[in-house]
């Protein structure tokens, strides 16, 4: 399914805005995406699974608090970082 | 290491290496990305180039003084953003091209319904032994200690210290940390033994393992915290800064919270030097730096600890002070400085010596500038303006 990236992660997704990823809950989908952009992952989810605070996810236009959400393959997932301070 | 007992000296000490000949590396890390400054051989003139990893937080830059195959020797930066999680990057090539940490520095996953901690960043990198090619620590906020055995390409946690029973009575709770978060620090390694480690905490204070970090023990006696009801815990203190001499490892120097320390090993009680300090300028500050080559003589960046904490230069005239009598006196080094309205902050690892003979000294400030010294500070000269938030300074040796 399509996956949108936001500009702070796209260095480890070759520059691109919006990539290819499977996985049947979001938890999967995000491992899935760390296997083809090794990193990614760690920037975005806590060592406890959790989302970190300046991140956002929205799946099919609802943010989600957390990974284990199930997902279908016509879903959308979109990552957003809230950017803050100076 | 060879030891001598010198007759006027009961310090174990080795022989001091010849003084380095080569250009100076100054690896400087900041709130926005970190910076190379490369000196000529006679430290006059220098050389920037960076930013590197611009808009990054860079917590730490710490080239290995070990050389690995085909001379080369492993940079290490540990960073992270506003908004990211934390991150470590190694190069081989002195920041040419880096390679990121395919597993950094976190915590186990908690089991189910317990709370789990999470790595916020790295703040502190040590090379290990000399005897250990490959092996690095790393201190973190919130404090937990880990191990790299692969020149820092993936992390495991020293379990004796993150799992500890008494972690959470050492470490305190996130009221005792810095304004940034607790954190981790000051990792030092013997260097006449791999498997003596000494770490410091803010807030928490200083811990020895004598197993390679498999267990550890409390070493505060005689250190203030004045913040507490009990003034001298076993624990809690708040240590800014803790160095291990390199070549007279039973001598430790502090700079607390609460005072400048120096403690002689075997012994465990900590006497308070910052006690020689004029009065007028207290004891108080982040970085302690030390001579590379005598075990009397260290540096410190006085900061003003009164009120309400203000962390600056006393009185805005901002001043090193040297010891080189073991701390019996300090003598105050401020030429080339501003002689006022100069409110500086100096953090702790914003303070760097060379191996150079004299040695050179070196710090950064919170407002961005780079101030070297080449004669062990009876003069500074500006080298570096208008940087970002200046976080740490290391000055590494180059053989060319």
């Amino acid at each position: 399914m399509r996956v949108l990236i936001p500009t702070p992660l796209q260095s480890y997704t070759g520059h691109r805005a919006e990539v290819e990823a499977e996985g049947a809950t979001l938890a999967g989908l995000l491992a899935d995406l760390d296997r083809r952009h090794p990193g990614i992952r760690f920037r975005m989810i806590d060592e406890q699974d959790a989302i970190r605070r300046h991140i956002r996810i929205w799946v099919n236009g609802s943010e989600v608090k957390a990974i284990d959400v199930p997902l279908g393959p016509s879903d959308q997932v979109i990552i957003f970082q809230a950017l803050s301070g100076g | 290491m060879a030891t001598v007992r010198s007759a006027k000296s009961p310090i174990p000490k080795a022989p001091a290496p010849k003084a380095a000949s080569g250009p100076v590396l100054l690896l400087v890390a900041t709130r926005k990305g970190a910076f190379l400054y490369r000196s000529d051989p006679g430290r006059r003139a220098w050389r920037v180039t960076g930013p590197l990893f611009f808009g990054h937080i860079v917590h730490h830059l710490v080239l290995d003084p070990r050389t690995g195959p085909k001379g080369r020797r492993t940079l290490l930066a540990a960073t992270s953003t506003g908004h990211l999680g934390p991150t470590l990057m190694r190069s081989t090539d002195l920041g040419r091209t880096w390679q990121e940490s395919s597993r950094p520095p976190a915590f186990p996953k908690a089991g189910q319904g317990e709370k789990g901690r999470a790595v916020d960043h790295t703040f502190w990198l040590t090379p290990g032994h000399a005897s250990e090619p490959g092996v690095w620590y790393a201190g973190t906020s919130p404090q937990g200690l880990f191990r790299s055995e692969n020149d820092g390409l993936t992390w495991s946690g020293v379990a004796g210290f993150n799992d500890n029973p008494k972690y959470v009575d050492w470490t305190g709770g996130e009221k005792d940390g810095t304004p940034d978060g607790p954190k981790l620090h000051s990792i030092n390694v013997d260097p006449r033994d791999a498997k003596r480690l000494y770490v410091a905490m803010s807030s928490g204070g200083v811990f020895e393992s004598r197993d390679r970090g498999a267990s550890w023990k409390p070493l505060n006696e005689g250190v203030l915290a004045d913040y507490r009801p009990d003034k001298f815990p076993e624990y809690g203190q708040d240590a800014h800064c803790v160095r291990v001499h390199p070549l007279a490892p039973d001598v430790l120097w502090q700079q607390n919270h609460c005072g400048i320390y120096r403690l002689v090993r075997p012994g465990t009680r900590w006497e308070r030097v910052g006690d020689n300090m004029p009065r007028s300028v207290g004891d108080i500050g982040f970085p302690v730096v030390l001579h590379p080559r005598d075990p009397a003589t260290a540096w410190v960046f006085p900061m003003d600890g009164s009120t309400v904490w203000p962390r600056t230069s006393p009185g805005g005239k901002p001043a090193a002070y040297v010891t080189t009598n073991a701390g019996k006196s300090w003598k105050r080094q401020a030429a080339g400085l501003p002689p006022s309205q100069g409110w500086f902050t100096v953090k702790r690892q914003a303070m760097a010596t060379d191996a150079r003979d004299p040695v050179g000294v070196y710090f950064g400030t919170t407002s961005g500038e780079i101030w070297a010294s080449r004669d062990e500070g009876a003069k500074w000269t500006c080298i570096a303006r208008h940087l970002p938030e200046i976080y740490a300074i290391e000055a590494a040796g180059l053989s060319r």
